[in-house]
């Protein structure tokens, strides 16, 4: 396990390094600059001041070196635009990203394996038609789309849910008024993952249900609800885990959208500020402290699958 | 105890019905181990199947006969009614010992489960039976196996712990489905001997699957060989080696490999292949790939007939005799002459 996880260190840090220096060298090399020396009514001299100021006016390679040595230190610079700390911007945020995509992953696996069980135990017959028909239809309708239709719907034409925001939160913070704000990106953000946990569970469950072990466990006298829920789903549940591990990338990014959507004060709608802005720092806080989350939660995928499957335990 | 009568069981497929077992007949004694035997696709695991009602998770149907168990008709029973008599009264081993054994629980778990539930034993009561089955099937250090996961042992070890979870409720009647095919000479050596042990010292009465007619002739007190999913020939052991009724019985025996035979020689095969489920030739089954088959044998299908002890399921039964002994008069009398 200590190997493993010196191993998994090892490859994270490779993978920071280039992840880092690829975004690095595209914002340098995107077009335009941060806000102040974008703004039209500076001067040539006022730009040039600026430049000077944020230090752009060294070459690029030294300055992707300095970043990395400060950021060692703890120090991911100062926003461009903002001259607030760029750590502290995202722990602004981050809460509510996290918020977000934590309560997304819950509903979706648990919906998508509810709906996945059912539709493989009703193979072939209407109920899994319809999941199927429904999984095609989320995954291929663009979420934007979907929700601002969401939108007109529930908020425009019913007056059920607010249209954006996160909700009243601190000492104002009231239950109802937090689930209503948080209803609508939850279920747009998980038609990115859920129609593919639902499809996985289906043919995990199929597969596993044609196992030998489950006719032994009918020999053995298993009632039927425990050949399902206990012999079946417990082996059909190991592969999912590690797709959960594969989605949580994709529901960062699907994040970004449903945010800008839903006005969700959180990192997706940063970034697209970040980015507009040409805020470099912000842009490199976001993308490493992004990568931090995604190797996280992937080694927290991969350490409770070896604790699931009694197979991989020994190879960990 | 076993009573199976003109037992129809088949698939729902693409092209219409299929029976894969089409008017089996046999019966099994208190105590009396029976073997069925055939080659692949002669429908004996589907009638094994059939008995523990299995075959309608498989997509099959029992479309019509009997099977009665100790005066009571399966076919009838609900499902709930057979759960409580599978693994209690009627319990199966399989032929894939590797994967047999669900990989996420420990040998322990999978006793256990089927310990309790027949059986009102707490789980630390359960776990001591385990325990005794692990010993009585012949594992070393139970206590280990007991926390070790079915990947954790070899593929002997996980049939003796099959056979452990088969025997949990003490059943009367054990259906072992071609236990020893996936495994090695030596391991198959010793899981017969357990059987022959268990048989003796259990009293259960046992229906052994297997394409093995060795391995038929080691354990059994009957021999019921099937073809096409139709029973050819039924008869004690001895009988049926010492005098086979059945031409397909006669090619059976003939395929196994003697220790008299010269180094070099060609064992006798039958010639051709069972036919597919969906493409059963009228009249005998067997006729296409039959010596002697004639016309009859091509038209009508011949019934199980008693003669003496053993039935049969042919036409030409004396003429086949005839020609046997025909054949073991010619062989003797050069060795007489000489």
């Amino acid at each position: 396990m200590v190997r493993f996880l010196l191993n998994r260190f090892g490859q994270s840090i490779i993978l920071l390094f280039i992840v880092t220096v690829i975004t690095f060298f595209l914002i340098n090399l995107a077009p335009g600059g941060p806000n102040g020396v974008m703004r039209m009514d500076a001067s040539p001299e006022e730009r040039q001041a600026m430049i000077e100021r944020l230090g752009l006016d060294e070459p690029v390679i030294i300055r992707y070196f300095e970043w990395v040595g400060s950021a060692l230190q703890g120090d991911l610079g100062t926003s461009f635009n903002s001259s607030e700390a760029v750590v502290q911007r995202i722990a602004d945020r981050l809460p509510y990203t996290i918020e977000l995509t934590v309560f997304t992953i819950i509903f979706s696996v648990a919906a998508g394996i509810i709906l996945g069980v059912m539709s493989a135990l009703k193979r072939g017959k209407a109920t899994d038609h319809v999941i199927n028909f429904s999984s095609v239809i989320g995954l291929s309708v663009p979420s934007f789309w979907l929700g601002l239709m969401l939108i007109l719907l529930f908020s425009v034409e019913l007056g059920w849910l607010p249209s954006s925001g996160v909700g009243p939160r601190g000492a104002d913070f009231e239950f109802g008024g937090w689930l209503s704000h948080l209803a609508m990106p939850v279920l747009i953000l998980s038609t990115t993952v859920l129609p593919n946990i639902v499809r996985f569970t289906r043919s995990s469950m199929l597969e596993v249900i044609s196992q030998n072990y489950i006719r032994t466990a009918r020999s053995k006298g298993a009632k039927e609800f425990v050949v399902l829920y206990v012999h079946s789903l417990r082996n059909a549940l190991i592969p999912i885990i590690s797709i959960i591990g594969v989605l949580i990338p994709r529901l960062l990014s699907g994040a970004v959208i449903t945010e800008a959507i839903f006005g969700w004060t959180g990192i997706g709608t940063l970034i697209i500020e970040a980015a507009n802005g040409r805020d470099y720092p912000l842009i490199m806080g976001i993308t490493v402290v992004i990568t931090l989350v995604v190797i996280v939660s992937n080694l927290v995928v991969d350490v409770v699958y070896s604790q699931v499957d009694p197979r991989v335990k020994n190879l960990a | 105890m076993l009573k199976v009568d003109r037992l129809v069981t088949g698939y729902r497929g693409k092209e219409g019905f299929v029976r894969a077992v089409d008017g089996v007949s046999f019966d099994i004694e208190k105590g009396e181990t029976v073997c069925i035997v055939g080659e692949s696709g002669s429908g004996k695991s589907v009638t094994s199947m059939s008995v523990m009602r299995l075959v309608e998770f498989e997509n099959g149907e029992i479309v019509s006969g009997s099977i009665e168990y100790m005066g009571e008709e399966l076919t009838t029973k609900s499902n709930e009614e057979m759960r409580k008599l599978r693994g209690a009264e009627i319990s199966m081993i399989f032929q894939e010992p590797l994967t047999a054994l669900n990989p996420v629980f420990t040998v322990g778990q999978q006793i256990v489960e089927a310990i309790r539930y027949h059986q009102p034993l707490s789980k630390k009561q359960a776990m001591d039976r385990a325990e005794e089955l692990l010993t009585m099937v012949g594992l070393s250090e139970p206590k280990t196996r007991l926390k070790q996961y079915p990947h954790e042992l070899s593929g002997g070890m996980r049939q003796r712990v099959m056979i452990a979870i088969a025997l949990a409720s003490k059943p009367k009647l054990l259906i072992a489905d071609e236990p020893t095919t996936a495994l090695d000479v030596t391991i198959e050596a010793q899981i017969l001997e357990l059987l022959r042990k268990l048989r003796d010292e259990e009293e259960m009465s046992i229906m052994l699957i297997t394409h093995d007619i060795g391995v038929a002739a080691e354990l059994s007190h009957r021999i019921i060989i099937m073809y096409a999913g139709k029973v050819m020939e039924i008869a004690k052991t001895e009988d049926l080696f010492d005098q086979p009724h059945h031409p397909y019985t006669k090619g059976l025996l003939e395929s196994i490999p003697k220790m008299s035979g010269a180094r070099g020689e060609l064992l006798p095969t039958i010639e051709g292949t069972i036919p597919g489920l969906n493409q059963m030739p009228e009249g005998c089954r067997f006729a296409p790939r039959c010596p002697l088959a004639t016309k009859k044998c091509h038209e009508e299908e011949p019934p199980l007939e008693r003669k003496c002890s053993r039935q049969v399921a042919c036409w030409h039964v004396e003429e086949f005799l005839a020609s046997q002994r025909e054949a073991s008069e010619r062989k003797e009398d050069p060795v007489e002459s000489t």
